[in-house]
């Protein structure tokens, strides 16, 4: 059954092959730099091991912008992203994938009455402005830089052409494994808390975690797009902005690799906050608005007018069009899916201030909210209980989350077998052990499992002041709830 | 091994020197040919023709496999159709060299010694304007921003070709002891010589438009 839901995904990774890999390698196979078939085999190995790699960063930011927890939505929620990137392409509108599954998640949230989480939205949409705006930056900078390499150093035409060639391959190379990492998210993202496998070793060395096995899958849908698929659209762009010379070219796939790569890449993330600099978002951005960033970036540094208002209306309307249709789209093709195929599209979440939940409240220091009189009503949604919420004045918004937080009734089993499944990379020994000891139990909030685990012992409690360890212990704490809920189904 | 690739394009950028080479040597070959003929020298003669034959044969071998080359092995797709007609005029401009010397071997015209001077300035001037086109045309696959250093370089000697030129047919036509057929004759011999500058012109203006199709 999963296999079958995940074919909208697939449908949407070929899509997004067969479209995004012209962006990499289009202008090298367009203007014959690069042979389609040497361009295409690249392109789809590297995108498959930028999937498998570091998918994982921007497909956690799509995770909380909203966890959709059924697998039919997943299904639903794909298919009307890809139909709805479908539908702007044929009518002529510039669109991205990564726009329109945040539509498409935004949908499922309205539909069922889960949260939005705006600080994560809000950081998204900026991220896609920024998006192009850094890529014509970083165009810009490499271009001044390789004009004056090649003006000190003088290569001869012939050599440059050759240097130009093998650059195009290792950038396009660099550009796919970005793509994969990158946008492996709006393909597989919104299965990864269903995927129903285990860790498995291959080779004895290699070890893939289940979300790394279903973006291997993902990958796989995008290389295929690639191979089978690409070749026309490459010819179209490689043949459109023809009138960049290759060396124009390699930057400007470089940029948009970069820019790409820094969306995507956990590793930079931590590199740069261990630095104590502003870390990029891990948001899955478009690959197309990233290119034609850098294009206009080189053209602004060489002429100044040719800045076309026109394709930069087109990309900024895309920021707001494509996930509002992509959302109407879910939100109308849940609706029939539900109740004229009777899927269950959405796992409902009750909110529910129980006694432990109040406790818990009170002992962050809230005890003067009175929340007394909720306590005796359970709540169909978040989106009800978040009312309910704000008619309570004097909440801030990180009280108003940590009370949802608190009420948030998930029912969690902990079953052995599950246990025995989680592999060595996903848990520590102590860790671990420690779950064992839970065998058996039950919460109904998902929260206490963190706190449950916290008391029996030190490898559930975050280092204080390091937030990487808090946060290393999230993300285990959110493998558990999706491993264990799903198992309660 | 790792740089078998760049020693390809090696190979390929000394065959385009070498081509160039013998435009230049073609240009050599003619004054020392005109020379000979002037001071009567005619194993001399005969012995430039023949080389500048074999010339234009090396010259037009390495065209072929150049043009070859660049298609079978796509190189330099954005300025191939460029570098294409930059080889052709070129080798157009051999030729005119092979030409001119010919016509003179053809034609055997008699150049009383009052011209002689001025026949060898023009010829001067005409390979000056080729040399400068080559050193041009080295300049686009080498250093594309010095390119305009030796372009203004043709238009000069060009403008020195047409005014030498303008000279001797005024000469010519103004020494009364030549029947008209010889004038005639004169003339058409200059003019042929003097084209050979402005063709040199022609492909110095089509660099100019590749230098700023291929500037960065």
């Amino acid at each position: 059954m999963f296999a079958f839901f995940l074919s909208s995904g697939l449908f949407l990774g070929w899509a997004l092959g067969a479209n995004d890999a012209s962006n990499v390698f289009g202008t090298a196979v367009g203007s014959r730099m690069i042979r389609f078939r040497t361009a295409a085999g690249c392109c789809a190995v590297f995108i498959l091991l930028g999937a498998v790699i570091s998918g994982a960063g921007a497909s956690e930011t799509l995770g909380k912008l909203g966890e959709v927890n059924a697998i039919a939505g997943a299904f639903m929620v794909a298919l009307a992203a890809g139909a709805s990137v479908y539908l702007m392409t044929k009518a002529g509108y510039p669109v991205s994938t990564s726009q329109a599954i945040v539509g498409a998640i935004m949908g499922w949230n309205f539909f069922c009455g889960s949260l939005i989480d705006y600080g994560e939205l809000k950081k998204i949409v900026l991220t896609w402005i920024a998006c192009p705006l850094l890529s014509a930056v970083i165009a810009i900078f490499l271009y001044r830089l390789v004009t004056v390499c090649i003006r000190l150093f003088k290569p001869h035409m012939f050599s440059l052409d050759a240097m130009t060639r093998y650059g195009l391959l290792v950038v396009g190379a660099f550009g796919s494994y970005s793509l994969g990492a990158n946008n492996i998210a709006n393909v597989m993202g919104v299965f990864a808390p269903l995927a129903p496998f285990s860790e498995i070793s291959l080779f004895w060395w290699l070890v893939l975690s289940p979300a790394q096995q279903l973006f291997f899958i993902g990958g796989l849908a995008i290389a295929i797009g690639v191979m089978t698929y690409s070749r026309h659209v490459m010819m179209t762009v490689g043949e459109g902005i023809m009138n960049l010379s290759p060396v124009a070219a390699f930057v400007v796939v470089l940029a948009h690799s970069l820019v790409l790569f820094a969306f995507a890449s956990q590793r930079l993330e931590q590199f740069l906050a261990a630095q104590g600099l502003p870390a990029f978002p891990l948001v899955p951005v478009s690959s197309s608005q990233a290119i034609v960033g850098a294009v206009i970036g080189i053209g602004l540094l060489k002429k100044g007018d040719v800045v076309r208002w026109r394709v930069l209306g087109g990309i900024a309307s895309g920021w707001i069009v494509t996930p509002v249709i992509a959302g109407l789209l879910t939100f109308i093709s849940l609706f029939f899916f539900q109740n004229v195929f009777n899927q269950e599209t959405h796992r409902p979440v009750t909110y529910h201030l129980t006694p432990a939940a109040l406790n818990r409240i009170r002992d962050a220091n809230m005890a003067s909210v009175p929340l007394a009189d909720m306590a005796a009503k359970v709540y169909p949604n978040a989106m009800a209980f978040n009312r309910a919420l704000k008619a309570r004045a004097g909440l801030t918004p990180v009280q108003r989350n940590f009370i949802i937080e608190s009420a948030k009734v998930d029912p969690i089993q902990i079953k052995g077998s599950e246990i025995d499944a989680i592999g060595p990379n996903q848990l520590s020994a102590a860790q671990k052990h420690a779950l064992k000891s839970l065998e058996g139990h039950s919460f109904i909030h998902p929260w206490r499992l963190g706190e449950a685990l916290a008391k029996i012992s030190p490898a559930w409690c975050p280092v204080p002041g390091d937030d990487a360890s808090k946060k290393a212990l999230d993300g285990k704490l959110a493998y558990l709830y999706n491993l264990l809920r799903a198992k309660t189904e | 091994m790792e740089f078998s690739f760049l020693k390809k394009r090696f190979g390929i950028g000394r065959k385009m020197d070498d081509f160039l080479d013998k435009v230049s040597e073609s240009g050599m070959l003619f004054q020392h040919g005109v020379d000979a003929y002037l001071k009567g020298d005619q194993p001399s003669f005969a012995k430039k023709i023949a080389d500048i034959a074999a010339v234009e044969h090396v010259g037009d071998a390495l065209r072929r496999d150049l043009e070859e080359q660049l298609y079978t092995q796509t190189l330099i797709p954005e300025s191939r159709g460029d570098v294409m007609e930059l080889l052709e005029s070129m080798d157009g401009l051999l030729d005119r060299f092979k030409g001119a010397l010919w016509r003179f071997e053809i034609e055997q015209p008699d150049i009383y010694p009052e011209l002689h001077n001025d026949i060898r300035e023009l010829a001067a001037c005409v390979v000056e304007s080729v040399e400068a086109m080559v050193r041009s045309a080295r300049a686009f696959f080498k250093d594309i921003a010095a390119v305009a250093d030796h372009l203004h370089k043709v238009s000069h000697w060009e403008s020195q070709s047409d005014k030498v030129s303008t000279r001797i047919q005024s000469r010519v036509f103004r020494e009364k002891e030549l029947r008209l057929s010889h004038r005639m004759q004169l003339r058409d011999f200059i003019r042929h010589v003097d084209k050979i500058a402005d063709r040199a012109e022609d492909v110095s203006d089509k660099l100019r438009i590749y230098v700023i199709k291929r500037s960065l």
